[in-house]
């Protein structure tokens, strides 16, 4: 199906250690998924393997259609260097670039859609500040203005409203439902349990394994969160090799 | 008496109009590349590459003599060399980068001045190490005048990439599939400045005429737009002032024309209007909202 992106027996990790073990399962388009676990568990790797920025260890994720470069993605904040000298207008505006390219003009219409995204996030009056003189709320309001610019089918947010205070969260949680409504695929790394069984019909619980992915209200069951809690999160100096790939491999030979 | 100390130099003496249009040439180019090379926080790292070209350029002059192609092919390679190793080390080791760069120009420094000893006299060392501005030849300046049209023309084509590169990487790499090659073409130029200024200014000078006069522009301004041409500014006019001064003094060109631009540098530190001292001593009231 167009549009929908599948993991298959996907492994996900640094320097040979899964970050993510073994995932399987479907993110359909318009889906509006949370993704909850502790600390730890593969959430940001997830959404970096998604976005394309990291090659799978095994398994594969299958994009039907779309390039990894049509996926918009908020980064955590840290991860953008906020001494660089731009103001709010020049960076929300590297968003035009996903269609003008890196040489090519921004031009009048690309100016209007930049405009109106800074409107929508209500940073107007703020186009001329400097990134290092914004809150951290601001800040994020600029990157959801720069996803807005970006204007892409699927949209990855890695913690979106962390040291967010309660106001500007439901600003960008309204513009997060408006993304639903046009038929947006999300997918969000969240803490916020409260808000992600209020928000978020579909949740995957991830603790390295999967330990449930469905309905947000089965899949925050108590007994589910006790599991992922009990996750281990110190490597294991000893592991071996995963063989699980082979086993699956015996079997299907075996039928 | 001003026409004497200031143009005479240049009207009387060809060297000296040949110094002045390769140091000209250095600064133009080497200053905005310097205030991209602070952006990144590698200012450490042009020191080292700088260094780090002294092994080829000696390879070059033992198997040539002092040979204007075989010095700078030479030096290139072993700069682009250091850069991707070092850039490796730092990948794929357990090393970062700030230590992997300090071993390889280290190790590149002492084996340069080795190579250059085992042939030459302790005249083509100094040369090697400190430059010859004020015997630039016409090959060697078309060479300068060339890496800067070069290099003018590159920043000018990837300013974008090369600002985005440094603010949100992987953003770039997520819109571009040019954003993997924009890291390494930004080390090409660097090497290619850094090759010029070390047949002017010698391997040790060669970064301070990149360097200097970046980091002083940065005192003066925030914004990029205008750091730039400041930067260039400032090379332009600490190349010309170090010219003068070491006609008049007898000095030697090279290290008087970093000193010009350290003068800068020093007075940029205690009156910058964007991060100098001046802007700590007299706070003003704070305003309203």
């Amino acid at each position: 199906m167009a549009g929908c992106i599948r993991l298959e027996n996907l492994t996900l990790g640094y320097d040979r250690r899964p970050a993510v073990h073994h995932l399987h399962g479907t993110i359909e388009p318009g889906a509006m998924l949370a993704v909850c676990g502790p600390n730890g568990a593969g959430k940001s790797t997830l959404l970096k393997g998604l976005a394309g920025l990291l090659a799978p260890l095994g398994g594969r994720i299958e994009r039907n259609g779309l390039s990894s470069r049509d996926i918009a993605y908020l980064p955590q904040i840290v991860e953008i260097d906020r001494a660089f000298p731009v103001d709010v207008h020049d960076f929300i505006a590297t968003g035009a670039m996903r269609r003008t390219g890196l040489f090519g003009t921004i031009d009048r219409c690309e100016l209007a859609r930049i405009e109106a995204a800074i409107a929508t996030v209500g940073l107007e009056g703020f186009e001329d500040r400097q990134l290092c003189t914004l809150s951290g709320g601001q800040m994020q309001r600029v990157l959801f203005a720069r996803i807005l610019v970006e204007d892409q089918s699927v949209i990855l947010l890695d913690e979106p409203f962390g040291a967010i205070d309660a106001a500007t969260i439901d600003d960008l949680l309204a513009l997060i439902s408006r993304w639903r409504g046009e038929g947006r695929t999300i997918v969000a790394v969240l803490h916020e349990l409260d808000l992600v069984r209020k928000a978020f019909p579909q949740t995957l619980l991830l603790a390295r394994e999967p330990i449930f992915w469905g309905e947000t209200c089965d899949a925050l069951s108590r007994e589910h969160i006790a599991a992922a809690r009990a996750m281990v999160e110190a490597f294991d100096r000893e592991a071996q090799e995963c063989l699980r790939d082979e086993g699956a491999a015996e079997n299907a030979h075996a039928l | 008496m001003l026409y004497e100390s200031l143009v005479a130099p240049f009207v009387d003496y060809e060297f000296m109009r040949r110094a002045l249009i390769g140091s000209l040439a250095l600064a133009i180019s080497g200053s905005p590349l310097g205030v991209f090379l602070i952006l990144r926080r590698m200012s450490l790292a042009g020191d080292a590459l700088s260094h780090a070209i002294l092994p080829g350029a000696a390879l070059g002059y033992l198997a040539a003599g002092l040979s204007l192609p075989a010095m700078t092919f030479g030096g290139l390679i072993a700069g682009l060399v250091v850069a991707v190793a070092s850039g490796a080390a730092a990948r794929w080791t357990a090393l970062r980068e700030d230590a992997s760069l300090a071993a390889f120009y280290l190790v590149s420094l002492a084996l340069g001045v080795a190579i250059v000893s085992v042939r030459g006299s302790n005249v083509d060392l100094l040369h090697v190490l400190f430059g010859s501005v004020l015997a630039l030849d016409d090959a060697t300046l078309i060479l300068l005048a060339g890496i800067t049209s070069f290099t003018l023309l590159a920043l000018a084509v990837s300013y974008r990439a090369l600002a985005l590169d440094t603010l949100d990487p992987t953003f770039l790499r997520r819109i571009s599939p040019l954003g993997e090659a924009v890291p390494f073409a930004f080390l090409v130029l660097l090497v290619l400045n850094l090759v010029a200024g070390f047949h002017a200014l010698g391997t040790l000078m060669a970064v301070g005429v990149i360097m200097l006069p970046a980091a002083a522009a940065r005192l003066w301004t925030a914004d990029l737009t205008s750091a730039l041409p400041l930067a260039a500014a400032i090379g332009v006019g600490s190349s010309y002032a170090g010219l003068v001064v070491s006609f008049r003094l007898g000095l030697p060109t090279g290290p008087a024309i970093i000193l010009a631009a350290g003068a800068v540098y020093i007075v940029s530190l205690a009156f910058g209007r964007a991060g100098g001292l001046a802007r700590l001593r007299r706070p003003r009231r704070h305003l309203r909202g």
